[in-house]
């Protein structure tokens, strides 16, 4: 959690700077969740996220120093610099995006929990027993594709969960005026799964409940729908002025910030010493001063790159002019062919 | 005239004033869609709005693009006339069914469904009920029932926000018929174009660009008018000239005016059509452009296969061949989704590299880049100094 929540706050650091643009969308405050979920699901298991993906992505386990390449556009990123901070893939840690698109995700971590399923029953592997997670907000669930996921999923019995970060607003538009029924684990229930609520800005409860809806999952019990009530501390993204927001409720839940809940929990169950505490905070900004000087330092796409994973057979590029396919061609990729 | 007092209206005002002056006029205008109320406007573009006219007129939406579209079309069908935002174009291709999973279910669907129908199936439902319930609807009705809708949102690329926020979608709405398509450039043509979609009685796709939104232009008084308006399918000239027609629309009409600046320096005289209407596309300036100056270049920002610098090529070549002196020079879109690392973004966007001395295809290939300055000065100069014919003399 002190990773994801440093590494934000690099993140705006950073973007202030100018060495990261474009959309950037952090977690601040969320990072119970994530911690909560993603850290008990094994290396095979799939997690799908949305824009808001960077602390997913961390917590899967994909280095800090690739995301934050990444991040800046290098080629060094867990992307090579192509997708960015909305879209973060890696097939390694079994991160299949970072999509920009409200809901756009759901389907798609639908179809991983379907081909677990497949390749056990179809293809025959016996162990094949992996989890999908799908991390979307509030405003998604107004979204028909989140409806008809949620049908499909609970039709075939589907090993994934459906994990709801509810922190009450989609950029400038409270839950509460977007949804006629703001209670969105009761929409579990409807489509024939469980529907669970949790406080989602303590690690603890957050985790007690996954571990069920991952073993649910895992044991071909089929999907759970967990709710995840949270709250982001910043605003929606770095271009966001976050002035419709109350201060009220921010001072609210900054005093239910899940990682001084952390913390105070510890220390009063005497797990760990502030000093032990500080030591880890400060391991944590030493990995992300790391992260941030192996980002600099790494080079930026070369041009040749601009071609490269269009498709994976480059013969989609068609046959050039002198009938030979034009990916045969180096001086294709590297720009200085003619047309 | 002397005296004319020209004063100067970003294009994000130019939007917003024409929103308010047709909402005033007509009770029936209301706006739809995400951030258009209390946030002001994902881009300010509805700025004021709902403190003017109340929440039963600028209506926030859910996240449900499929959901409000087809909302917005039901309306129009009973006589409304909806203004419906799409925070960018590109989430106008709202996908609810993913195909992958669901393919075997496609098949009784198949079977069941007319023709008509089955294209809903098949395509993504926001776009499904722009083209589907819009665009076709007075069609399949015989007239009965029209619909006075607009669709406006930003269209095309920002900076750094990665393959799905930088879509260029004129050329896929462009060749639906049933829709007017339209993209302005500057601020008269914001103004004059919106206000011209949303009195018209059909459905029109209105594609704004996110960059251009902040950018300044002189507005005359004429402009400035609340009966302002600017005819759909006619197209505007810029910039007269007679040596190379250069056609463009949206933001590249800025940079097809730079590039004539630069191609004037060097005796080259370049004719600017900013298009303003992609559907109907004004043929009859093209062509009457392209016969005086027997030359052209088409510019645009989206991928370069089957886009309109195509659609402008072949009206060309069948209506005014005779008068071809060069091939058509097309200039496009990087034919890849959008790379989000800087310098791949802008490796579409050369460096300012001094190249006017190369009068032949070079470096970056036409359809690989995105598009400049520099290659729009490229490819009209080797529209120009192309003097022999490529047919072998008989």
């Amino acid at each position: 959690m002190i990773l994801g929540r440093a590494f934000e706050d690099m993140c705006a650091q950073m973007y202030y700077r100018g060495k990261m643009f474009g959309f950037v969308h952090l977690y601040n405050g969320q990072e119970a969740v994530s911690t909560g979920f993603i850290k008990l699901l094994k290396r095979e298991d799939s997690v799908v996220s949305t824009y808001r993906d960077h602390v997913h992505a961390l917590s899967k386990g994909v280095p800090a120093r690739a995301v934050m390449s990444e991040l800046f556009g290098k080629t060094t990123g867990c992307c090579r610099g192509q997708g960015g901070s909305m879209h973060m893939f890696s097939k390694e840690h079994n991160l299949i995006g970072g999509f920009a698109f409200i809901g756009e995700g759901i389907p798609v971590a639908t179809g991983a929990a379907f081909s677990s399923k497949y390749r056990r029953e179809v293809l025959k592997e016996a162990d094949c027993d992996h989890v999908t997670l799908a991390f979307f907000g509030d405003g998604t669930c107004n979204n028909g594709q989140f409806f008809e996921c949620l049908n499909m999923a609970a039709l075939w019995k589907l090993p994934i969960v459906f994990v709801v970060e509810n922190n009450l607003w989609a950029i400038g538009m409270s839950h509460m005026r977007a949804t006629s029924d703001p209670e969105i684990w009761k929409k579990g229930p409807a489509f024939g799964m469980p529907g669970v609520h949790v406080d989602g800005m303590d690690v603890l409860k957050v985790r007690e409940v996954a571990k069920e809806a991952i073993g649910r999952a895992r044991r071909g019990e089929g999907p759970t729908l967990v709710e995840c009530e949270t709250y982001r501390f910043r605003g929606h993204s770095l271009a966001d002025p976050d002035e419709l927001r109350d201060p009220a409720e921010k001072a609210h839940y900054a005093a239910r910030d899940p990682i001084t809940a952390l913390k105070k929990y510890m220390i009063e169950n005497s797990l760990a010493s502030e000093a032990e505490l500080k030591a880890i905070e400060k391991k944590i900004d030493e990995v992300v001063e790391d992260a941030v000087e192996f980002a600099d330092e790494s080079p930026l796409p070369s041009r040749s790159q601009l071609l490269e994973n269009v498709f994976a057979d480059p013969r989609g590029f068609g046959i050039g002019p002198d009938g030979r396919y034009r990916c045969e061609d180096p001086k294709f990729t590297e720009g200085t062919a003619h047309v | 005239m002397f005296g004319i007092i020209m004063q100067r209206m970003t294009v994000r005002d130019a939007l917003n004033s024409a929103l308010d002056e047709e909402m005033s006029a007509d009770p029936k205008v209301f706006l739809m869609g995400e951030e258009v109320g209390e946030y002001q406007g994902a881009y300010k573009i509805s700025k004021g709005l709902l403190d003017k006219y109340g929440p039963e007129r600028v209506l926030d939406t859910p996240i449900t693009e499929a959901g409000f579209t087809g909302i917005g079309v039901g309306a129009a069908y009973h006589g409304l006339k909806p203004v419906i935002e799409f925070m960018t174009f590109n989430f106008s291709m709202q996908i609810v069914v993913d195909e992958v999973i669901s393919v075997w279910d496609f098949r009784w669907v198949l079977l069941k469904l007319s023709p008509v129908a089955l294209q809903s199936w098949l395509l993504m439902q926001a776009i499904d009920h722009i083209i589907n319930s819009a665009a076709k609807s007075n069609y399949m009705s015989a007239g009965q029932i029209s619909v006075p809708i607009v669709f406006r949102g930003p269209n095309g690329a920002a900076a750094g926000v990665g393959a799905q926020h930088s879509q260029c979608y004129a050329s896929w709405y462009a060749s639906c018929p049933g829709l007017k398509v339209l993209a302005p450039y500057s601020s008269e043509d914001a103004r004059g174009l919106l206000k011209a979609a949303i009195r018209d009685p059909d459905p029109v796709v209105f594609l704004e660009n996110e960059l251009l939104y902040g950018e300044t232009f002189p507005v005359s008084a004429e402009v400035l008018d609340s009966s302002f308006c600017v005819p759909i399918g006619k197209a505007k000239i810029e910039r007269e000239g007679k040596d190379v027609t250069i056609t463009a629309f949206s933001k590249m009409v800025g940079y097809a005016l730079k590039a004539a600046e630069i191609l004037a320096k060097e005796g080259i005289s370049a004719e600017v059509i900013n298009l303003r209407s992609i559907r109907p596309l004004d043929r009859d300036t093209i062509n009457a452009s392209v016969r005086k100056t027997n030359r052209l270049v088409t510019v645009e920002e989206g991928f370069p296969q089957h886009g309109v610098g195509a659609e402008i090529c072949a009206s060309v070549v069948e209506e005014s061949f005779g008068y071809l002196d060069a091939p058509v020079e097309r200039i496009a879109g990087a034919d890849v989704p959008m790379p989000y690392a800087a310098n791949l973004e802008r490796l579409a966007v050369p460096q300012l590299k001094l190249l006017f001395g190369l009068l032949f295809r070079f470096l970056t290939a036409k359809a690989f880049i995105w598009p400049f300055v520099e290659d729009i000065v490229r490819a009209a100069k080797r529209s120009c100094y192309r003097s022999v014919p490529m047919a072998a003399a008989a």
